[in-house]
């Protein structure tokens, strides 16, 4: 690819890496990203992706944004508030990079729409902040052989996987089931710190961008958790589970399911 | 002195750092492991950084040479993918 001048300054740091080189800032620029959710996950992943010059991020997202969104939602602003949080976000990451395409879907993921959804893109990033969504994407994307980079924040804690298609567990060999609804508290209910989804929308936007490269090692077979009061990282090992209902020998979930409503949507 | 015939040639002059080695490390990348790159430069901190940085990226440095008074030709041999 033949890089601008704009281009060469912009990407310069990228491009003096060994791991990346004008080769690898390349490849970022063809890449497709597809974010479910423009919260407080999806705003610094496609924040970082937008400066990083992803090709291509898709950003899908139902909600507008309020006053209550701006202690950690970075995308969005109070000249914002009122916005589809996906027009609200494009326009900051526009701002950053005219580079990168950014599509705006203001929709509910569903089990109608998710497939046809992705089916472009190159890698998924789940920044929803619910489990039935969750559970939909993991289950889509296996079906779809679409890599996944999914992260999850409450209180001071996080956690960030990735899961390879046809190449090590699933989100539900970790978990089969969601939990029933009003067993796990929500943000809305129990909070979250406004910085912790910048350090796990972070480390999954890092994640991605390995991804495109093919660089290192990500977070496949393996849970990572983050405890913010403690300053701590955990890494889990997670097996596949052979009997997982999704990509185990016999699997049992053939179709995606959109899980009863009754979670609180944050 | 030997004379190496150079592959490629490249001019940065009026770069400074990092975009001298920005633009050589994108013609080094251009090429066949075993061509040789010459680089015309006059930013004096690049042609001691430049040749540090290709040796550290794997590459091999063949010529640092002051030309003139405010010019340096340095050749590398692209030694690594
Ligand atoms: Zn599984």
């Amino acid at each position: 690819m033949d890089f601008t001048d704009d281009q060469l300054m912009r990407y310069s740091r990228h491009i003096i890496l060994p791991e990346v080189g004008g080769k690898g800032q390349a490849k970022i620029a063809k890449a497709k990203v597809f974010i479910i959710g423009a919260g407080g996950l999806g705003c610094p992943v496609g924040y970082y992706l937008t400066a990083a010059g992803v090709g291509t991020i898709a950003l899908i997202d139902n909600d507008t944004v309020e006053m209550s969104n701006l202690q950690r939602q970075i995308a969005h602003s109070v000249q914002t508030i009122g916005m589809p949080k996906v027009e609200s976000a494009k326009k900051t990451f526009e701002a950053l990079n005219p580079d990168v395409n950014v599509v705006a879907i203001q929709k509910r993921i569903s089990k109608d729409n998710i497939i046809d959804l992705i089916r472009d893109y190159d890698i998924v990033v789940d920044g929803s902040d619910n489990f039935p969504t969750r559970y939909l994407v993991n289950d889509a994307c296996f079906m779809a052989r679409k890599p996944l980079v999914t992260g999850a924040i409450l209180r001071f804690e996080g956690q960030v996987t990735t899961i390879l298609p046809g190449d090590g567990p699933c989100y539900r060999c970790l978990f089969e089931e969601p939990p029933p609804p009003g067993l796990v508290p929500s943000c809305q209910e129990a909070g979250v710190l406004g910085v912790l989804p910048g350090v796990i929308g972070g480390l999954q936007a890092t994640e991605v961008l390995k991804l495109i490269l093919g660089k290192g090692d990500v977070l496949k077979g393996e849970l990572l958790m983050y405890n913010a009061l403690k300053t701590t990282f955990r890494k889990v090992r997670v097996p596949k589970n052979p009997s997982c209902p999704l990509c185990g020998a016999k699997p049992s979930i053939t179709e995606l399911i959109d899980y009863n409503e009754g979670y609180c949507a944050m | 002195m030997e004379q190496t015939i150079p592959d490629k040639k490249i001019n940065i002059k009026g770069l400074v750092c990092p975009y001298t080695f920005v633009k050589a490390k994108l013609a080094i990348e251009s090429m066949e492991v075993g061509q040789i790159l010459e680089i015309l430069l006059d930013y004096e901190e690049a042609s001691r950084s430049i040749p540090k940085s290709m040796e550290d990226h794997g590459q091999k440095v063949l010529k640092v040479e002051k030309v003139s008074d405010t010019d340096w030709v340095l050749q590398i041999r692209k030694d690594k993918d």
